[in-house]
């Protein structure tokens, strides 16, 4: 076997992403009018202090409202894709820290050895001061799901596994802060 | 049919940590709990995909993009996207941004008391051909002081973001110039411990590259995740 190639490091998106990459558009993850429960997703990205991170990127990625990724490597096949649904998202923060994203409810898609996923839409976490980027999930409070999901029930801390569900407000607008680091600090995921 | 590996782990310290405090920065953003182990499923292995040109058009000459040139020495840079098995990454979204030559990012934040130019803003992307290939012409970026502590400059640096194949293979980084002095006092540059892997973030000027009478060339290979031996289950 050929020696492998040593991977690029990751380095720091710093302050200046927003320069024409923002595409806002990509904050609306539904325009196309795919099948699927409408969600909005607003939240804080704070740090250490509390403080609003006004210069975070956050990606979204999902499955379609079937449960199926729009990518060859899923192959679910009796589940449909969605030709109006890519199932990818950016959103940059404004200055007080704030986001709000709409997409559609994902469906449930499938763990390891055969078990469900609850419905969860996978993000990335950009910022200056982070030299790699950082993984966690939204989950859904109010899905029945969540209790069998591998992920959510192998956390054991309650106010940790929290961090990960979006909760619906009055609105019915979900909503899903960050919190880079502290007591609340949202769990992140090693992928 | 084939089977869908997981990507594999990088080795500790070929990437950096969160918690870097040379890098004042880190200090109140990085998370104090380890995070937490996911082994790869579906939500891991998929990430978008960049036919059909949604995410908008190529846009590989940042020298041609208002009335005028840009201030700056003329740069090409072009490479490959990889994965560590030596792997090309077709049909990935590469997206590239910098400062001006004179040290000063097109970007309403940045204060730096150096020149704009108004023929210069400074964003490209591109989707990666068959062989995982790219190349840009732009201008090589200045220096420019930053507050992390007194006097400190960072080395010329353009940013990368680009996808790979899967939504866990997503990489963003800094490419750096071959020779640079500020790459020693750099702690965005340093905070990778390991040198081998930091000089896959230095360019290699390439004489066959540049062009006669017009630009300089550089290559610059970024090399994403590889696959592990364990394959997601169930395809």
């Amino acid at each position: 076997m050929a020696d492998k190639l040593i991977p690029t490091p990751s380095q720091t998106v710093g302050p200046f992403f927003h320069l024409g990459m923002a595409h806002p558009e990509w904050a609306d993850l539904a325009a196309d009018d795919p099948a699927g429960e409408r969600v909005a997703i607003e939240g804080r990205v704070t740090d250490g202090d509390g403080a609003p991170v006004p210069d975070a990127i956050i990606e979204l990625w999902q499955a379609n409202a079937a449960g199926r990724y729009n990518h060859p490597d899923d192959r679910q096949e009796d589940k449909p894709l969605d030709p109006n649904f890519r199932g990818f998202g950016r959103v940059a923060t404004d200055a007080e820290g704030r986001f709000r994203v709409t997409t559609i409810k994902p469906g449930a898609v499938p763990g390891r050895g055969n078990a469900l996923q609850a419905p969860h839409i996978n993000l990335a976490v950009f910022a200056r001061g982070l030299l790699k980027h950082l993984h966690t999930r939204i989950y859904f409070a109010d899905e029945a799901l969540n209790t069998g999901d591998k992920l959510l029930s192998s956390i054991e801390d309650a106010a940790v596994r929290d961090t990960l569900l979006a909760r619906r407000g009055d609105a019915g607008v979900y909503r899903f802060d960050i919190v880079l680091q502290g007591d609340s600090e949202t769990a992140f995921l090693d992928i | 049919m084939s089977e869908t590996h997981g990507f594999a782990r990088s080795r500790p310290d070929r990437q950096p940590p969160y918690l870097y405090p040379d890098y004042g920065s880190t200090v109140k953003r990085a998370p104090r709990r380890a995070p937490i182990r996911v082994e790869h499923t579906l939500s891991e292995v998929t990430g978008p995909v960049f036919a059909g040109g949604w995410a908008g058009p190529d846009a590989t000459d940042l020298t041609r993009t208002h009335e005028g040139a840009p201030l700056g020495e003329r740069i090409i840079i072009a490479g490959r996207v990889l994965d560590e098995d030596g792997r090309p990454v077709p049909g990935t979204l590469l997206e590239l941004w910098q400062c001006n030559a004179a040290g000063r990012y097109h970007h309403p934040a940045d204060q730096h008391d150096a020149p704009l130019d108004p023929n210069f803003t400074g964003a490209g992307q591109v989707v990666t051909g068959p062989a995982g290939e790219f190349r840009f012409l732009t201008i090589k970026p200045g220096a420019y002081p930053w507050r992390n502590t007194p006097n400190a400059w960072r080395p010329a640096h353009l940013h990368f973001g680009v996808f790979g194949a899967g939504f866990a293979a997503r990489l963003v980084t800094q490419m750096y110039f071959p020779g640079d002095p500020l790459l020693e006092y750099d702690a965005i540059f340093q905070s990778t411990a390991d040198a081998e892997a930091r000089e896959r973030l230095v360019c290699r000027y390439d004489p066959a590259l540049s062009e006669a009478e017009w630009a300089l060339g550089y290559r610059f290979d970024l090399v994403l995740r590889g696959r592990d031996a364990t394959p997601v289950d169930p395809v």
